[in-house]
Formats: C-alpha cells, structure tokens, sequence
C-alpha cells in the first residue's frame, strides 16, 4: 500500500477523487445560507479526511475520524443546531464595512504564504508507516500511546472529564422559582373549571391521524382542542378532508399574526368544552350550533 | 508529490477554515470552520508522518481530535447558554463582555 517512494497510481487516484469532494464540502462553509447543509457538507469532508488517513497508512485514525467526528462532533452540531433553531440562517449583510473581502483577501494571502513554504521546501521521500506499524496500526498507536506518551494520556482525560462537567455547569440553568407540583396543578384546573383530563388524541379513524387533523367526538362534531395550540395558532389545522383550512376557516386564523392568535385558543377551547362537556352527549344536533363544524364526509 | 499534494490540501482546507471564522457570523458555522483547521493540521500532522516512517504524527493527530472532541463540548455549551440569554446565535450581537 505504503510503497514510500512515491504516491502509487490507485492513491493518486484516490486522492484526485477524493481531494475535490472534500474541498467542495469545506467549501459550503463559504457559500451555504443554510447552518444544516454545512453541517451536512462538513460531514462529507470528515468522511472523505478519513479516506485519506487510510489511505496515508493510518486506519486507526481514519477509523477514529468516522466514529469521532462523524459520529459524534458533527452530530452535536446538528443536535444545537436544532436546539437554536433550524431557520436560523445567516445573513449577508455586513455590519463592518469591507470586512468580507478583507477576510476573502487575507485568506488568500494565508494560502499564498502556506503553499509557498510547502513549494519551497525540499521533502524527503515518504519512509511510510509499514516498517512503523508492522501490520498492526492501532497497536503500534497504543504501544507508544501508552509508553512515552502515558503522562499526556492522563493529562487528556482529564481535560475530558473537565470538558464535561463545564459543558454541565455551563448549560445549568438555575430555578428561581418553586416548581408547581402535580396537586397544584390540578387544584389549580379544578379551581379554574380547567380540563383535568388530557386533551383528547388528534386524528380520527379511517381517514387521518396526522396531528393536524382535529378529532371528532361523538356527534361527529369537531374537538379543536385536540390539534396541538402551536398548530391552531399558525392556522395549520385540517379539515377531516385533509384540506387544509377548508372546514375551520372560521375558526382559525389564515396567517400567524400574533393579535390573530388568542381569539384561535379562545375559540378552540370553547368549542371543546361544549363538545366535550356531559350535557352533550345526548339530544340531537341543533341546525344553529356553532360549537364547531359538522362533518360532510 | 507524496507529501506535498496532502500538505497543499490541508493548506487549502486550513485557508477555508480561516476565511469562515473571519467572514461567517453564525457562531456555529464559525465553530465548524475551526474544526475544519483542526483536520487540516491532522491531514498534514499524518502526511508527515508517513514521510518520517513512524507514528508519532498519527499520535499527534490522535491528540488533536481527543482536544477538538472536549473544545466542542465546551464550545457548543457556550453556544447553547448564549443563546439562551441572548436568543441569537450571531457573533455579532455577542457583546456582553462589552457593557
């Protein structure tokens, strides 16, 4: 694999597949508007560093590579980036005048002085690792891992375990204030004539059961209260149809304008506990019933 | 060719990393522009490596990502409890030590 002398034809091609796909996926740093495709695009360059480390006769490391920062470096990205929000996406007005293309242009300065010292220099030709790692990579790792370099081993743990509990305190969040317990949460839903049950599943049989569908009670009238508010205040509920806004566009407000959003909870409340109140349960519809749309299958 | 086709592209990868953190105002896109200067030392850290015939390098390198693993750890906790004051994740609206 390792010949030493000079790169072999299948690295050459190798590193002539996979060095442009790797510079494209770094390149997304640069261009992409959107946080999740760098990350997505971040992530094909670890994999494609982890060819090459394989390729420079080191599979411990490309391994390493995989399971670290694919696995796990770029995934605590995307779990962030999800935690700030996905739509957050950058901006490309510039706050300082002409910083851009000063950073565009230092860049290129940084890579003319790199590439100049490295066309400069006069190299060896590669010994390669074989005779180093005598067939066995990761053992040749550990075995200098854990002789000359113990004391830095230990020094990384600890800076692991340090990480850890400052990633900890870090992201603590102190309470100021006493958490409602379970009782005086229902004290406080019985006190306010609150529903005290949970909010009936959304969906309805032989249709939808996507959450966005309202369920229907027994009269076949719609339950509002058990689409999800988050969804009732961005006027996404549908119909029984799965049309959306066709049935409760009286009820629910097109647009998620903020002052059009509390009439939406009021109204969705008030239709469910009509609805779902015991004086309900019987009697026929009347025509003139506006606790919530009748079905029309 | 050997070591110095690797060492261009971590030149290259090292240039792209630094014009991120330079240009991008996201902090979490900036944050991947530093880990992608810290593969770049890794690519050129095994690259020398495989041309002085020993693993060193690859333990080097080994170090660099056992660091990079607890600097995102950290980093992103940062990240994250910014955030949480502040709602915005842009390097520019973090001026806190400022006032």
């Amino acid at each position: 694999m390792n010949n030493g002398l000079m790169m072999t034809t299948a690295e050459q091609f190798l590193f002539w597949i996979i060095g442009p796909i790797i510079v494209l996926g770094a390149s997304a740093l640069l261009f992409s508007k959107r946080a999740v495709l760098t990350a997505c695009s971040v992530m094909v360059t670890m994999v494609g560093l982890a060819f090459l480390y394989v390729g420079l006769g080191s599979p411990f490391l490309g391994i390493v590579q995989v399971v670290v920062y694919t696995g796990a470096i770029m995934m605590l990205f995307v779990f962030v980036l999800m935690l700030v929000g996905v739509d957050v996406s950058d901006s490309f007005i510039e706050t300082i005048r002409g910083q851009r293309w000063a950073g565009v242009l230092l860049g290129l300065g940084l890579l003319v002085v790199l590439s100049g010292a490295v066309f400069r220099s006069t190299f060896t030709f590669a010994i390669g690792t074989d005779a180093a790692s005598n067939g066995n990579n990761a053992g040749a790792v550990a075995h200098l891992l854990f002789s000359d370099f113990a004391f830095t081993l230990e020094i990384t743990g600890c800076l692991l375990i340090i990480a850890a509990m400052g990633a900890v305190i870090l992201t603590h969040r102190v309470r100021l204030t006493r958490p409602i317990t379970q009782g005086e949460m229902m004290e406080i839903r019985t006190k306010r004539g609150m529903r005290l049950t949970p909010p009936p599943a959304p969906g309805n049989y032989a249709r939808h059961n996507a959450a966005d569908v309202p369920a229907i009670d027994a009269r076949g009238k719609i339950i509002e209260d058990s689409v999800p508010s988050a969804l009732r205040m961005r006027g996404q509920v549908h119909n029984l149809r799965g049309l959306p806004q066709d049935l409760l566009e009286d009820k629910v407000p097109p647009t998620r304008r903020p002052d059009a959003a509390a009439p939406a909870i009021e109204a969705g409340t008030a239709g469910s506990s009509d609805s779902a109140g015991p004086r309900d349960t019987g009697g026929p519809p009347e025509p003139g019933d506006t606790a919530g749309p009748e079905v029309k299958p | 060719m050997t070591v110095s086709a690797y060492l261009i592209l971590a030149s290259v990868l090292f240039t792209i990393g630094t014009v991120t953190v330079m240009v991008r105002r996201n902090s979490i896109i900036v944050f991947m522009g530093v880990e992608l200067m810290l593969n770049a030392a890794n690519l050129a850290f095994l690259a020398f490596a495989r041309m002085w015939g020993n693993v060193d390098g690859q333990l080097a390198a080994f170090f660099v990502m056992v660091v990079a693993a607890a600097e995102v750890v950290v980093g992103l906790a940062i990240i994250v409890s910014l955030f949480r004051t502040r709602r915005t994740v842009s390097v520019d609206d973090e001026n806190l030590l400022r006032h």
